[in-house]
């Protein structure tokens, strides 16, 4: 996949941009950071969590990882904090917490 | 050149025609009088194997431009047609369609918009799109709109353009009245469009692209913006190119604006569409009266002649605007403003006035027209005539 080397950026004219605004590369929506969105973050709770990856499943942003068929973290770069999740674990194992002072880097 | 056969038909048949002439690889489209027939022919060409066109009926307007704009995005020569409600209820996908610039071509029977309710035609709807960035070209006759049609595709597709145009014709008065067209032969009209090939087609799998982007605050929507300015600006020098190609092929000749008697005009009307043909018939009676009245037919509205207009009236000692639309509250229609904007900066700045007329539909009777070069008459003379807008031929 060719990468858009967009560095110069800030030196371009309305010349340069591609045509109507097209990306000419796909899937880059991974370099568009959301998790600052969020005002709750999902917990999950790994004693609870019976690995079913309904979450995995239904998280609309793709913010869950897994490795091996089994959930791992939450990508806090991009989980919105809609709590989808959470709403459909059948084991109640994901908590919708608020964010606060001790919010994990997001980056 | 090409065979041309001359056929009695309606605006719309011969806008069908053109389409299929064209070939897109999508139409589509949502009936609405008086547009209906272009895309019921269509249609029929479409199930009778005459056209291979994906043809996608669809629930609205608001559908059948979106699925034009996805169309267009995956590579696609897009046609479609609209009129009214119809248009109106397009407006959103109208701006999308011209900021990804895709090179769309549509149909507009121009009809009055509600309340209240009317069928008829008037220029409300499509000046309610003039700021959308679509390239917009007006006909007088059956035979403009067959040829805008087919010179659209190519002025939309050209490399300095890629953006969408608007093909407009006057409701039941162009779409519905049979009249004398001159039609060329299919070939030669797929060898003067020649084939679309797309920039940054979605379905070409080798070259993964993203279509419908962000571009916020830190985003270059600004420059973006500027970028479809500088199109809409070269395209000016396209449409009268192919314009230029096509009189040759057909023998018709095109600009941007038409002009007649404007040699030696003292009095002239400006006007848009099928009206055209009304106020060239008024002005030929009334020079052989004695009276130097001139007429100048705008065809293409965006870009607007600014330059060819004011050079049009050099000499001219009173002129009026005929504007079917409302622009309420401002100081006239929306052909009275461009024009009295390109007067600004010409050596030469006479009198306008602005009538508004034949909204909904409503009469444009020659003795009123004729009314109107009575009064251009009075203030080129320096009598007291109408001064600000004038609507005219109302109750």
């Amino acid at each position: 996949m060719s990468t858009w080397d967009v560095s110069s950026l800030d030196e371009w004219k309305s010349d340069r941009f591609p045509l109507g605004a097209v990306i000419p590369e796909s899937g880059n929506s991974r370099d568009y950071v959301t998790g600052g969105w969020r005002s709750e973050r999902p917990v999950r709770d790994d004693v609870t969590c019976t690995q079913c990856l309904i979450c995995w499943i239904m998280c609309p942003d793709s913010a869950i990882n897994a490795e091996d068929e089994k959930v791992t973290t939450f990508n806090l770069a991009h989980c919105k904090g809609c709590g989808v999740c959470a709403n459909e674990c059948p084991a109640d194992a994901i908590t919708m917490v608020p964010e606060g002072c001790d919010l994990p880097e997001v980056k | 050149m090409p065979t041309q056969k001359t056929v009695a038909a309606t605006g719309n048949t011969v806008v069908a025609e053109a389409m299929r002439q064209c070939a897109p690889d999508v139409v589509a489209a949502y009936p609405i009088t008086p547009q209906t027939t272009i895309v019921e022919e269509f249609a029929a060409f479409v199930a009778k194997g005459r056209v291979h066109t994906e043809y996608v009926t669809v629930e609205s307007e608001h559908s059948a431009m979106s699925a034009c704009v996805g169309a267009s995005a995956a590579g696609a020569r897009v046609m479609t047609a609209t009129s009214s409600q119809g248009l109106a209820l397009m407006w959103e996908e109208l701006h999308i369609a011209a900021g990804m610039r895709l090179p769309i071509v549509m149909a507009n029977a121009n009809r009055a918009l509600s309340a209240p309710i009317n069928i008829h035609c008037d220029h409300s709807d499509i000046m309610g799109a003039r700021d959308t960035g679509w390239v917009m070209l007006f006909a007088e006759t059956a035979q403009e709109a067959y040829d805008n049609t087919i010179m659209a595709v190519r002025v939309a597709e050209n490399d300095d353009v890629l953006l969408p145009v608007m093909s407009t014709l006057d409701g039941f008065i162009t779409t519905h009245s049979i009249d004398r067209v001159e039609l060329m032969d299919d070939e030669s009209v797929s060898a003067f469009v020649g084939e679309y090939v797309p920039k940054y087609p979605l379905l070409d799998l080798e070259n993964p692209v993203t279509h419908g982007s962000f571009a916020g605050l830190d985003g270059p929507f600004f420059e973006f913006k500027k970028a479809q300015r500088e199109a809409i600006e070269r395209s000016r020098k396209v449409i009268n190119d192919v314009g230029a190609e096509f009189s040759k092929l057909s023998g018709r000749p095109f600009g941007m604006i038409e002009t007649w008697g404007m040699e030696d005009a003292e009095v002239a009307i400006i006007v848009l569409g099928s009206t055209a043909g009304n106020v060239r018939h008024v002005a030929r009676g009334l020079r052989d009266a004695g009276m130097k009245a001139g007429v100048v037919k705008v065809r293409c509205f965006r870009p607007f002649p600014f330059a060819e207009i004011a050079e049009a009236l050099l000499g001219v000692k009173a002129v009026a605007v005929m504007d079917r639309a409302e622009s309420f509250g401002a100081e006239g229609g929306p052909l009275f403003l461009e024009v009295r904007s390109a007067l600004y900066d010409s050596s030469e700045r006479m009198p306008v006035i602005d009538y508004i007329y034949g909204l909904g539909g409503s009469d444009v009777k020659l003795e009123l027209i004729e009314s109107v070069y009575k009064d251009l008459t009075d203030i080129a003379s320096g009598v007291e005539a109408p001064a600000g807008l004038v609507y005219l031929g109302t109750r």
